[in-house]
């Protein structure tokens, strides 16, 4: 995937796409978009139709002067005041138009790209939140984001400035064109060949600016990632003296950098005083040229069958004048079409993911025994769940949640070619407390992953309290799981906020309840505003072993079923652990655990430990059958063999 | 403020002065041209002479060519007066930050440092070729054309004298009333899109709770949101171009008015064709040139932040520096805490290190036991210095060590921090942070101390194994030997490890401390330790809770009388007491 800035100009202009944004933005716009073009038409051409009341009004001064010269100044007075005022209310009529429409096209314009906007990152991010787990694991962080970030940006330019300038520059040059072979098609050749010698000039200098603007990104690109790099480490960096060598290897990264970006700005910034002086190039070729047609005489070729005059030289210097600084705009606008087709593309590619499928039909209910001490469905929170499950011949029926966890010959790989689960098999019986342990790699999150359907297996079942857990529906199978992971993920908001997110509609108290289970709440009442604290960027002003207290409250108000702890109290000193696990325990009586740890002592009183090596699971038992056995898991814990 | 950043220019000075140099020569240039073009079509308007006309001609070409030399050249010298300026600017950052202490560092955090350096000086380097460049043209092209046409006809020219205030004001007006709906609509963008980074980092934790649509919700109602505000700010700034064109427009009608009106009263003889013509050419570029003021001070308003947030670090001066005559030799590998108190701030109300008193001599080995947040780490820091008591004293080697060469006492006491960090890098290059001269033998026999040099070997490229930035390709275990390994290669006469084994399986664990023992008997070791078993052998144990010493002994005597020692110890070997 390319990152932010790289991609540049390597991105073909497709139309195909541009249609889609089009086809997008006038979906809800479409009546505001209609207007809008019709605005740029009238604002354009008002803007230049003023070169040819320049026309009209050097010819009527022509004139009068030749009035004046022959039947003196009252005459020539006479003759220009009806006329003028006459090509006054014309350009009066014109310019109010011209200012009308501009003023509404740059109003409505605001409104759609900010609608339009708004309306695709809800649709991105609504599109994100259903995709599989899958897509997060294989796309890098940064990237998602810069959808969000430049990705939109982007798009902000194409729609707000790009497409709308680009229609005028095409609209102004054309009619630029048009009253220029009106007026004379001799100079309106010598003006194309300007235009020639600037397209020379933009390919040329252009191109080597966009060669070393790219190099000037991947310069920032290291620069930065140097002194991140650095930074975030400095600590290290004083403990070891190293700063002089640190700004040793700084200099280098810099100095490259300077000589990269250097070049680039030089390119871009030469550019612009080129083209504008062709511009006054060309004007002064077109008075130069224009005024040998006047002397020569040179019999005219026009639509309006004017003769070569003055009238014709004047309004045509400032048409050349426009039309080179239109040009030069185009110029201007390639690089940011470039880069808005490449954003476009891949936020349309975030969009077309497919999302996470779920074909299941069983939910989960809350349930209450009715007088014959039969299951039935109710309205009301009654801490009995069941399973409500449709047959096909109309009826359902209802089975009790009870944490009962099968797996049978399961085989799992990422990637179909790497199978990373072989043939594994567990039973997890209710208020079965069940343990894995493996080194990194062995494949004990993967298990977890695979009983929630973050990911699906590729062979053998999975069974919850006898069903199959394709049936179940996705959304309900994962409300019956509670899970506590190792890296915490805390949101923006208070901590009764984070907590709450468990279930939200459990009251402050039960929060509260919950975080005295996790033992959090002692921490909680200390921090300056207790339980309303706002945390920022994950919890940031919290440490390790408190965030994850936190996140196991939140499961703990989430009161599942079920509960899988994937390294939960890794960050926490062992005191503490034990305190927590004290609470968990109580909360999980009677409920199925599943718990990975790293620390032998936090799996010790498990009423199952499974050995994982390589995607099989080696050894399993009892920690004193499996002590007694004398295989890997003793080796581990007299710390024979390394886990890590 | 400025005068600080301008304290960056420094070797680009000459380049900065030469931008606004040419540009000014490129303006005048592009004033006079049109002043000589109307000479030109009135020529032509007379009567037409070829001799003038080629005269006029020639003179304007050669002047044409002259601005396009003064503005490429102009542009030459700003891509590398701003580009060399940004290079300082980073350069005396970078710098600053590496003189910064701990408690600095706290101060700002690493991530805000990263934004200030990268972020941030872009921001300024934009504004820096904004200023040197636009900032110069725009009102010297405002004042020449204002000359040009008061020259040319003094009486068009008073109709300036009432549009320039109606754009003017206009301007201003929406500068003024968009400018702080953006900047607080810039704050809700950034909240924005902290959710969306929340969401892809927490999208297990989403997913695991069903809360992908009351996150939609929550995104959607903060998205919403933000387009109403934006779609306020930009409808005003939407006036921007109608409001630009109205003035020109009334701009072109008046002149053109009165100009026809004044050369047919005049019979031509006080103005002709031609001045009228670039009479109008003025007049766009005075009203242009107001508008790119005006966007030049948006631009420039909008770094002021990024300024201001660099100017912060530079100004802050590092909380620890060396003292004037400094002891350049520590004598020995003794530490005594002597009623040390100590506070990350001093606006905090409570210390994190309450009266610490403690003793310990050249080549024992410590370990240290407590709780999360019982101060351990904070204890440590303080022998190498890394941050300063806040009352009490530290000595190392019987000197206080606010008397040492900051060199020379990190060199002698070698921390191994609980947030270790390789570098990208081979391992060798990351050993020899320790000790830049080290041969490859002494890289080796530290990776045996630290029982690294066993996986090391198994790596195809062995000490030549290129390390990924964070360590993202070695496992934690492998990272905290390495680690280790680097702090041996100081040969320090204290050593000290802060949970720096948590990752390593105890085997090894044991098998560290034993090189230890036999290989650098002489060297203080201090040891933080989640596990019992990783400081049971040391001479003394520390036991810290709440900040406070709550007990100092051997394992036997603590296990014996320690109400925490004894809980900690039945937490991590439950099963087999009980069970025995």
């Amino acid at each position: 995937m390319p990152r932010p800035g790289q991609g540049r100009t390597n991105e073909k202009i497709s139309f195909s796409l541009i249609g889609r944004v089009v086809k997008d933005v006038c979906q809800n716009y479409k009546g505001y978009v209609i207007i809008v073009a019709v605005c740029i038409v009238i604002s354009a051409v008002a803007s230049t139709v003023s070169s040819l009341f320049m026309n009209s009004l050097v010819s009527l001064i022509e004139d009068g002067l030749e009035i004046y010269g022959s039947d003196g100044k009252t005459a020539a007075v006479d003759y220009l005041k009806p006329e003028l005022l006459k090509l006054m209310i014309y350009m009066a009529i014109f310019y109010v138009l011209g200012v009308a429409a501009t003023t509404i096209y740059s109003r409505l314009m605001a409104i759609v790209t900010q609608g339009h906007l708004a309306k695709m990152r809800n649709r991105m991010f609504s599109s994100m939140e259903k995709l599989p787990i899958k897509y997060f694991d294989q796309n890098q962080y940064g990237d998602i984001m810069s959808h969000y970030t430049n990705d939109i940006d982007t798009l902000r330019q194409l729609i707000s400035q790009t497409i709308p300038q680009l229609l005028t520059v095409a609209l102004t040059i054309f009619v630029l064109f048009i009253e220029m072979i009106y007026l004379s098609v001799w100079m309106t050749l010598l003006v194309l060949v300007g235009v020639g010698v600037m397209a020379l000039v933009i390919k040329n200098i252009g191109g080597k600016s966009a060669d070393y603007f790219s190099r000037q990104q991947k310069a920032l690109g290291k620069t930065e990632g140097f002194i991140e790099e650095i930074i975030e480490g400095q600590k290290v960096v004083k403990v070891f003296c190293h700063e002089k060598n640190a700004e040793k290897d700084f200099d280098k990264v810099n100095g490259q950098l300077y000589e990269d970006a250097k070049e680039a700005n030089k390119y871009a910034n030469i550019l612009m005083p080129i083209m504008g002086n062709i511009g006054n190039i060309m004007y002064i070729l077109a008075a130069f040229v224009g005024s040998v047609l006047i002397i020569v005489n040179v019999p005219n070729l026009s639509i309006s069958g004017q003769a070569m005059s003055i009238a014709i030289v004047v309004p045509f210097l400032n048409m050349t004048k426009q039309f080179c600084q239109n040009i030069s705009n185009i110029s201007n606008q390639i690089n940011a079409v470039a880069m808005a087709m490449a954003g476009s593309s891949r936020i349309y590619k975030l969009l077309d993911e497919e999302p996470e499928q779920d074909e299941g039909y069983v939910t989960l209910v809350n349930a209450k025994y009715d007088r014959n001490g039969e299951l039935e469905e109710c309205e009301e929170r009654t801490n009995i769940w069941a399973w409500k499950h449709p047959h096909g011949d109309g009826t359902t029926t209802l089975t009790k949640v009870e944490g009962n966890v099968e797996l049978e010959n399961v085989d799992f790989g990422y990637v179909p070619e790497k199978i990373v689960l072989h043939d594994v098999s567990i039973y997890a019986n209710p208020g079965q407390k069940v343990a894995f342990v493996g080194a990194t790699g062995a494949g004990k999150t993967t298990i977890t992953n695979l009983i929630n359907r973050f990911y699906d297996i590729q062979d053998g079942k999975i069974r919850y309290d006898g069903i199959n857990i394709e049936k179940i529906k996705k959304p309900d199978l994962r409300r019956s799981l509670g899970i506590v992971l190792q890296d915490t993920n805390l949101f923006t908001g208070t901590v009764m906020e984070n907590i709450r997110y468990g279930n939200l509609s459990a009251s402050d108290e039960e929060c509260q309840a919950a975080a005295r289970l996790a033992n959090a709440d002692d921490f909680i009442r200390r921090l300056p505003q207790g339980y309303e604290t706002v945390l920022t960027g994950n919890g940031a002003n919290l440490s390790q072993g408190q965030r994850q207290l936190i996140s196991i409250a939140r499961a703990a108000v989430a009161d599942p079923p079920v509960m899988i702890l994937d390294e939960a109290t890794s960050s926490i000193d062992t005191r503490t652990e034990a305190l927590v696990q004290r609470g968990m325990d109580g909360l999980m009586y009677g409920r199925t655990v599943f718990v990975i740890a790293h620390r032998l002592s936090t799996v010790q009183n498990s009423d199952v430990i499974m050995v994982l090596e390589q995607g099989v699971i080696i050894e399993r038992g009892t920690h004193e059958q499996l002590i007694e056995q004398k295989g890997k898991y003793y080796q581990l814990y007299t710390g024979a063999f390394e886990l890590e | 403020m400025v005068k600080k950043l301008m304290s960056c220019v420094r070797e680009y000075k000459k380049a900065s002065l030469l931008t606004p140099f040419f540009i000014m020569f490129e303006v005048i240039l592009e004033c006079i041209i049109p002043f000589i073009t109307a000479k030109l079509v009135n020529e032509l308007q007379g009567g037409c002479d070829l001799n003038v006309v080629v005269k006029y001609g020639l003179i304007l070409l050669v002047m044409a060519m002259a601005s396009l030399v003064c503005g490429a050249a102009s542009g030459w010298y700003c891509a590398i007066a701003s580009c060399g300026f940004a290079k300082n600017l980073r350069h005396d950052l970078f710098y600053k930050v590496q003189g910064f202490s701990f408690a600095n560092i706290d101060k700002f955090s690493s991530s805000s440092l990263v934004t200030r350096l990268t972020t941030d000086v872009t921001n300024v380097q934009n504004a820096y070729m904004m200023i040197i460049r636009t900032a110069v043209r725009t009102p010297f092209m405002f004042i020449f054309a204002l000359v040009m046409s008061i020259m040319m006809s003094p009486s068009l020219s008073v109709t300036y004298v009432f549009i320039i205030p109606v754009l003017a004001v206009g301007l201003i007006l929406i500068m003024k009333t968009t400018m702080p709906i953006f900047n607080s609509v810039f704050k809700k963008y950034d909240a924005l899109n902290e959710s969306v980074q929340e969401n892809v980092s927490g999208i297990r934790v989403v997913k695991a709770y069903v809360r992908e649509d009351y996150e939609i919700e929550k995104f959607k109602t903060a998205s919403n949101n933000l387009q109403k505000d934006f779609t306020k700010a930009e409808k005003i700034l939407a006036f921007n171009s109608p409001l630009m064109q109205f003035c020109m427009y009334v701009l072109m009608m008046v002149i053109s008015y009165f100009g026809a009106n004044k050369i047919i009263n005049s019979g031509g003889s006080d103005m002709l064709v031609g001045d009228l013509s670039s009479l109008l050419t003025y007049s766009m570029q005075v009203l242009m040139s107001l508008m790119m003021l005006s966007m030049v001070f948006v631009m420039v308003t909008m770094a002021l932040e990024s300024m201001r947030r660099i100017v912060e670090v530079l100004d802050d001066e590092s909380t620890i520096t060396n003292p004037e005559n400094p002891l350049t030799s520590v004598a020995d590998g003794s530490i005594d805490f002597e009623n040390v108190s100590f506070a990350y701030s001093q606006k905090a109300d409570k210390n994190v290190l309450e009266n610490v008193n403690l003793h310990i001599k050249a080549g024992q080995t410590i370990g240290i036991i407590g709780g999360t947040g019982s101060s351990k780490t904070s204890l440590i820091q303080l022998i190498p210095r890394l941050y300063d008591v806040t009352d009490g004293e530290v000595r190392v080697g019987g000197a206080d060590v606010r008397d040492y060469d900051l060199k020379t006492l990190r060199d002698e006491v070698s921390v191994v921090l609980q947030k270790n960090v390789l570098f990208s890098g081979t391992i060798k290059e990351n050993i020899r942070w320790g000790d830049e001269n080290a041969t490859d033998e002494e890289i080796e026999r530290v990776c045996k101390l630290a029982q690294a040099d066993e996986f090391v070997q198994k790596f195809p490229d062995k000490y030549d194994t290129y390390i990924e930035q964070g360590g993202s390709n070695v496992s934690g275990g492998q990272k905290q030997r390495l680690c280790i390994a680097r702090a041996l290669l100081k040969k320090p006469k204290i050593l000290i490890l802060d949970d720096s084994t948590s990752a390593v399986d105890t085997k090894t664990d044991a098998l560290i401390r034993k090189a230890f023992a036999e290989e650098i008997p002489d060297t203080t070791k201090i040891i933080i330790a989640q596990r019992i078993a990783s400081v049971q052998e040391a001479d003394k144990i520390v036991v810290l809770d709440g900040g406070k010493i709550n007990a100092v002994g051997t394992h036997d005597e603590l296990l014996k009388s320690n109400a925490i020692y004894q809980e900690v110890y039945y937490s991590q070997n439950k099963s087999s007491e009980e069970a025995g």
